[in-house]
């Protein structure tokens, strides 16, 4: 089975009912996408496929057709996404594991939404849990970010 | 404070076994330090001053050896040497290090010795250090928790960094010819007169010749450089960019996956269990019988995950009652003597004492930790040695039990601590590490990853203890007069020293605490009993510990004689609290909100409670307004008193998330047993806050405590309290049993 994932193509042997999140993490060794629930409630497993935010730990792999994004992909911290870089510059992270899937997840709400509200950015971070509770701080680096990608 | 010498503290055994292991030990003995386990192996022309400074001729590599499972501290750490070594934090490489007994913690034990943690007085700080020697001879432990990291961290890591600083400076003296006193040092470099800088790296080979300098003293904190100010977190740019890895993200060559099932009945036998399902499924390597279960061992975590769950099980009875409902009866039924934990505060007389009465029973259910990292070790025995890829915060201990299991000398167990996705207490436990012991032991020579699915993170939690309150307090001529609590829940201290093969003396000082240490000093009558239980089912310290329900009962109680008396919940608290520090922060709340009383206007209300937990005084005031849709969550205010800040961005990070934490799951979460088995298997039963739900949460840090404290746990306790105060502010409705949406709408 092939796959593009950040940009490269893989060959994979596994059952086309595997989830991408087991995929990417034990396959190909990409552990940025987190497993924490297995069941799409806590969304650390968030990527990208063709732009679009998925919950990867319910996207069986036979059922992918796209190029797959994960945090990796979208910036390193020698060239952070603007997302990222606000995340650093409001300190956003705790324990920081479920930070991949938030960013994944608000990357794609600015996509979508330029300019996003506090009810606009509620609406599209609910489905991402924070045991740690930063929900405070990411709101602020989604404002900050936003703005960002707008001077950009 | 002449009450404090009131408080009944006959009852404390702890206490007074550390009298009589002084004696026994000798103080002498405790004092000194144990021997640097960098100089083992260290490599000629390297120098390391204390076992957290080493520095080569390439590099200054610091120790952190607390684990970090969000709160910050391995940053932090770095920070209190850097401070003192003047260096910068982007001029180190900073790691965990290997555990040893020489990073034992200092502060652990603090809380423990029968005294209040705002007692400071001579005869409480001498009691601490006696028993503080006992314990480092006794069993020197080498843990992260009961938010004693930056207490245990704050002067030893400073004199840890002015030692290397001074001894380099010995090094540079020596080298050039120029006297100590005329050399300076910054940006890591001791900077002669003239201007000339000596990088500590092209002094390392000097400085390995001298012998530590052991004279310094700190700096005054009012000339601090880095300390008490804004500073990046060294983990932040890894965290935010998916390049940390977990424990959970560590890879081997030729690492196998596993998963485990083990009786969700917890504690219970495995009967039998039918695998010939499983064993054909794909990439199943192996399938091994563990401790109360099985293994599953496959090519990756998915496809054990799989197999595991196409196992049939035959699990025995559990061996604390099947249901809920026995839970309850069962602590309801131990308010009596012959189950009597500790008579642990007494002022005045509560039975005698005048005023109308007012009364009520609460509740405090089991909770889950379900840190969002699931717990995991990997681990690799081979004839010769031991290596564990884990997150742990009982470093050295966790190396003996592993010793134990696999046979090896624990010289050779070496446990290699990673960053951790969250914790709350559940990185406390040693089941998840024991279990992969035993696997990885009976295939020697392959390493093993082993995962738990998020289900068996719910089935094999040791949740937050059962709890339940009954208070009687009294109010005459709007004041309040007396309060009488009674606290009976299951020994949350027995249950996890038990697990680890130790027994406690005396009573659970948690079932108490938060309560008798309440510094209500106005309060001429006042009696806190505890009693306690250990046939309920296994639990555990989580956040906050004894103080998370037993504040939510006293404050709630509290609040509820207050109003009963007319009087204002903010003032009455300032009225009843003859704890200066604490006054203080009931006073910055009230100024930060603008207080004006409970009721803010047509079904608005707030509430407020205040919390004295690990010597944090706290307070939170919650504001909510009553909804057709149920209630929502306006604003928040917290203040907490933690003696010193040492970085003011991390501090209210940490106080706002213990606010979510703490609310979230006051709100909608509960462990509950049917069949004995927990009920609740995923975060769609047990769910805490999302960000919808989040408030704007105001934070500020007090600095009047006389020391220094963390910020990990304090927020838990005054926050369900206060949002239950102020759900009655706003509707008039009572909620004494936590999750209150069982009472009660939420938007």
């Amino acid at each position: 089975m092939q796959l593009i994932v950040n940009g490269t193509e893989h060959e994979v042997d596994v059952q086309p009912d595997m989830p991408l999140l087991w995929v990417l993490r034990d396959m190909l060794n990409i552990t940025g996408p987190k497993y924490g629930c297995g069941v799409a409630q806590c969304g650390a497993c968030t990527v990208h496929v063709d732009g679009m935010a998925v919950r990867s730990c319910q996207l069986a792999v036979g059922d992918l057709e796209g190029e797959v994004t994960t945090i990796e992909g979208l910036g390193q911290p020698e060239s952070l996404h603007a997302v990222q870089a606000a995340w650093i510059e409001h300190q956003v992270a705790q324990c920081g594991y479920c930070q991949s899937g938030q960013i994944m997840q608000a990357a794609a709400l600015l996509d979508m939404n330029p300019e996003p509200s506090d009810d606009d950015i509620d609406v599209a971070m609910s489905g991402n849990l924070c045991r740690c509770g930063t929900y405070p701080r990411i709101r602020a680096a989604v404002h900050a970010a936003a703005k960002k990608l707008q001077e950009a | 404070m002449a009450s404090i010498g009131k408080i009944a503290r006959r009852s404390f055994l702890i206490g007074s076994a550390a009298i009589a292991g002084g004696v026994a030990f000798g103080v002498y003995a405790a004092r000194k330090p144990f021997e640097n386990p960098n100089l083992d192996e260290l490599p000629e022309g390297s120098a390391s001053f204390n076992p957290w400074v080493i520095v080569d001729s390439q590099k200054v590599q610091l120790i952190a050896p607390h684990a970090d499972k969000g709160q910050g501290v391995f940053s932090a750490q770095a920070a209190l040497i850097c401070e003192e070594l003047d260096i910068e934090l982007d001029q180190v490489e900073v790691s965990f290090g290997m555990p040893d007994k020489a990073y034992y913690n200092t502060a652990i034990t603090d809380a423990m010795a029968g005294y209040p943690l705002y007692d400071t007085s001579p005869t409480a700080e001498r009691m601490r250090g006696i028993l503080g020697g006992v314990v480092k001879l006794a069993m020197p432990m080498m843990a992260t928790g009961g938010s004693s990291a930056i207490p245990d961290s704050y002067d030893k890591l400073r004199k840890a960094g002015a030692v290397a600083r001074e001894t380099l400076k010995q090094a540079a003296s020596q080298q050039s010819g120029v006297p100590v006193e005329q050399l300076k040092t910054a940006r890591g470099a001791v900077i002669l007169p003239d201007g000339t800088e000596l990088a500590y790296t092209k002094l390392a080979g000097v400085a390995a010749t001298i012998a530590p300098v052991t004279d310094v003293a700190l700096r005054d904190p009012k000339d601090w450089r880095l300390l008490g100010k804004p500073m990046p977190r060294l983990d932040m740019v890894e965290k935010s960019t998916g390049t940390l890895t977990y424990g959970i993200d560590f890879r081997t060559k030729g690492m196998l996956h596993a998963t485990v099932k083990v009786n969700p009945r917890q504690g219970g036998v495995m009967n039998s269990y039918d695998a010939s399902a499983a064993k054909g499924m794909p990439g199943v390597q192996k399938i091994l019988e563990i401790t109360g279960g099985v293994a599953v061992v496959a090519d990756n975590t998915w496809n054990a995950i799989q197999a595991a769950n196409a196992i049939e099980f035959d699990w025995g009875a559990a061996p604390y009652p099947a249901e809920q409902a026995e839970h309850w009866e069962h602590l309801a039924g131990i308010f009596t003597e012959d189950h009597l934990n500790a008579e642990a505060r007494v002022e005045g007389d509560v039975e005698a004492a005048e005023g109308e009465e007012v009364s009520g029973e609460y509740r405090s259910p089991y909770i889950a930790h379900a840190p969002l990292e699931p717990l995991n070790a990997t681990m690799l025995v081979t004839d010769e040695r031991v290596d564990i890829w884990t997150g742990h915060q009982v470093q050295t201990m966790l190396e003996q039990i592993i010793a134990d299991i696999t046979g090896h000398d624990v010289e050779n167990v070496h446990l290699h601590n990673h960053f951790i996705g969250g914790s709350f207490g559940h990185r406390l436990e040693f089941d998840f590490v024991k279990q992969t012991a035993e696997i990885a032991n009976q295939m020697r020579g392959t390493p093993v990853q082993m995962t738990y699915s998020r289900e068996e993170d719910f089935a094999h939690d040791f949740p937050r203890h059962i709890t339940m309150g009954r208070g009687v307090a009294k109010h005459k001529d709007g004041q309040i007069t007396s309060l009488d609590v009674q606290i009976a829940g299951q020994s949350v201290l027995r249950s996890q020293m038990g697990r680890m093969g130790m027994s406690m003396p005396g009573p659970d000082t948690q079932l108490h605490e938060g309560a008798w240490d309440a510094p209500n000093f106005n309060l001429p009558n006042l009696r806190v009993r505890s009693y306690v239980t250990e046939e309920l089912a296994p639990v555990s310290s989580w956040r906050a510990v004894g103080a998370g329900p037993n504040v939510f009962i006293y404050e709630t109680l509290l609040d509820e004689a207050i109003h009963a008396a007319g009087a204002d919940p903010l003032q009455e608290r300032i009225r009843l609290m003859g704890h200066e520090v604490s006054v203080k922060v009931l006073e910055a709340v009230g100024e930060m909100c603008s207080w004006n009383g409970p009721k803010i206007g047509e079904n608005r209300g707030r509430g407020v409670a205040y919390g004295f937990s690990f010597g944090v005084a706290t307070v939170a005031v919650v504001e909510v307004t009553n909804t057709e849709a149920g209630i929502k969550l306006d604003h928040v205010w917290l203040a907490a008193d933690v003696g010193q800040v040492i970085d003011p961005v991390n501090l209210e990070n940490l106080a706002q998330g213990g606010i979510v934490f703490g609310l979230g799951h006051a709100i909608n979460c509960e462990i509950t047993y049917a069949d004995g088995m927990a009920e609740q298997a995923n975060y769609y039963d047990h769910e805490g806050m999302r960000m919808w739900q989040c408030p704007p949460i105001t934070f500020r840090a007090l600095q009047n405590s006389p020391k220094i404290r963390g910020l990990g746990e304090p927020p838990i306790p005054p926050s369900a309290p206060a949002l239950g105060n102020a759900i009655f502010a706003a509707t008039g409705q009572r909620i004494r049993e936590m999750p209150f949406n069982k009472h009660i709408d939420f938007v």
